[in-house]
């Protein structure tokens, strides 16, 4: 499927985040450094604590950054970004339809385009059936693909997702992986995709950004050479794909080890 | 899902204890405990009750009470929901009113009747104005309440989907603090009952306060009585009807239940 047009381009310069002043302060994110090439899929991973979704949420807007300089461009795009969290975040007092076509009824979309990409964004990820149940009616992984349709139907130059799968069970996981993946490669979107899973990081991204922990900063920037469409579950069997994992976990490793002693100390 | 025969049980079950109270009452009093004069019994009342709803007079009264609860509850409710949440929605907001609630929310709406009675006349106005600032103070701290419990998330998903403050109001506030909202809705009905007939045993001449005023003063003890189970029966409904309305619009609630 050809890909017509190429997502949002970020370019992250000397971005810093602080919380609190005084003696409390808490360095989030130091002096991070990024570009991200339009239509790539970024992940990024890191331990809990690295700041990973606070630049996540400055990317969505949510936050604020302390300093530093964020461009994101994403001209000929109605939306620029659309986020993803690890709830799903279904609102449970809309009906699934509604929950899914809320980020075109609140910018004004016209009803009968709203219905009609509602449709398309229920097909896409399979919920077509499920249009008229409220959020708990559906299991976890059912709410998940509605918050995945929500942000695909808004057609975002982004998609900022913030450990989406991470309360999944395993076989859910990989179904929507293996979902999203195909998504992606036939809408030439921009992802920024933030896990704790080594192993997810590599089975779905570009790059793979390393980060670590107070403050946080970008450790080393992986590149994940296997090429599209991937067969995610061949893939994670390939011994590349054994050895990139376990380098990164060496990374990580030194990283929470250091954290601890400093905190030991 | 449980048997029909359990809620039939259990549906017994919820009848046996006010039955059984009436016929120990009944039968109390029929063998000469108390004196029948001040203490009817169960069928004195009944047969009172009868004879009032025949001659209209108790729906004269019970027409009366029910209009300036509703009235007063709508003027109240509606701008109470409106300022609870826009209290969750905007600090300054919250801490202008904060102290005003703290302040006005302990003091006994009957306590202002004569102030309402001096500012609005001895008419339907003064009653429904204390209704309405009985029934206000609950529902504006349930409202604040459950709006200002919504979960995070639903304000990051509303603010990145490019949600206006009109449509947050509107479709995400409003219905995630629709649940206390409801609670805050049925204290307010109690309130609103309360404050009422307390205005109305000294300030009219018609309502079922009046009436058990009036019958008390007369020494009519039965009619005295017919007027409290009016009320008792006033509240059993509106209470049902809310029930009912709750589970039309928090179906996302009341069916986890």
């Amino acid at each position: 499927m050809g890909i017509e047009r190429r997502g949002a381009a970020i370019e992250i310069a000397h971005l810093t985040k602080v919380y609190g002043n005084g003696s409390a302060v808490l360095v989030a994110l130091d002096d991070i450094n990024l570009r991200v090439a339009p239509g790539e899929f970024l992940c990024i991973v890191g331990p809990s604590g690295c700041g990973k979704s606070t630049l996540l949420r400055i990317l969505a807007g949510l936050d604020q950054q302390t300093s530093g300089r964020i461009d994101v461009a994403a001209a000929g795009w109605a939306v620029q970004n659309a986020m993803v969290f690890q709830d799903s975040g279904l609102f449970p007092w809309m009906r699934v339809a509604s929950n899914v076509g809320f980020g075109l009824f609140t910018r004004g979309v016209p009803a009968a385009e709203q219905a009609a990409r509602v449709e398309a964004a229920l097909k896409l990820v399979g919920l077509i059936k499920f249009r008229d149940h409220f959020p708990h009616q559906l299991s976890g992984g059912m709410r998940q693909r509605g918050a995945i349709a929500r942000a695909f139907v808004t057609d975002p130059a982004m998609l900022l997702m913030d450990e989406p799968f991470a309360a999944l069970d395993a076989q859910n996981r990989a179904i929507l992986q293996a979902e999203l993946v195909r998504i992606w490669e036939e809408t030439g979107k921009t992802v920024v995709y933030i896990t704790h899973s080594i192993e997810e990081a590599l089975l779905l991204g570009d790059r793979t950004v390393v980060m670590t922990a107070q403050p946080g900063r970008i450790k080393e920037i992986i590149d994940v050479p296997f090429p599209h469409p991937r067969n995610l579950m061949a893939l994670s069997a390939s011994a590349e794909f054994g050895r990139l994992k376990l380098d990164i976990w060496r990374l990580l490793e030194n990283e929470v080890n250091r954290a601890r002693a400093e905190l030991e100390r | 899902m449980s048997e029909p025969s359990e809620k039939w049980r259990e549906r017994l079950l919820y009848l046996i204890s006010p039955i059984g109270l009436l016929l120990l009452w009944q039968i109390l009093v029929g063998l000469g405990f108390g004196d029948r004069r001040f203490i009817p019994t169960p069928s004195d009342i009944a047969a009172r009750f009868w004879q009032l709803t025949l001659s209209g007079e108790l729906a004269v009264n019970t027409l009366a009470t029910l209009w300036r609860v509703v009235a007063g509850f709508v003027i109240g409710v509606v701008p109470a929901i409106a300022v609870g949440l826009f209290m969750a929605m905007f600090r300054p907001v919250r801490i202008f009113f904060d102290p005003l609630i703290a302040a006005l929310f302990p003091i006994p709406k009957v306590a202002l009747m004569p102030l309402f009675l001096l500012a609005f006349g001895f008419g339907d106005a003064s009653k429904i104005a204390l209704v309405a600032t009985g029934v206000f103070f609950p529902v504006i701290v349930n409202t604040y309440a459950g709006a200002a419990n919504i979960e995070k998330i639903y304000w990051d998903v509303s603010r990145n989907y490019g949600a206006s403050l009109w449509v947050m109001f509107t479709r995400v506030v409003f219905f995630g603090a629709l649940p206390m909202i409801f609670a805050g809705l049925r204290i307010a009905v109690a309130v609103a009952f309360i404050v009422l007939v307390a205005a109305e045993f000294v300030s009219t001449k018609v309502g079922i306060g009046y009436m058990i005023w009036n019958s008390w003063e007369l020494l009519q003890v039965d009619t005295m009585f017919v007027g409290i189970v009016m009320i008792g029966l006033l509240g059993l409904v509106t209470s049902a009807l809310l029930t009912e309305l709750e589970r039309k619009v928090i179906p996302w609630k009341t069916e986890e239940r």
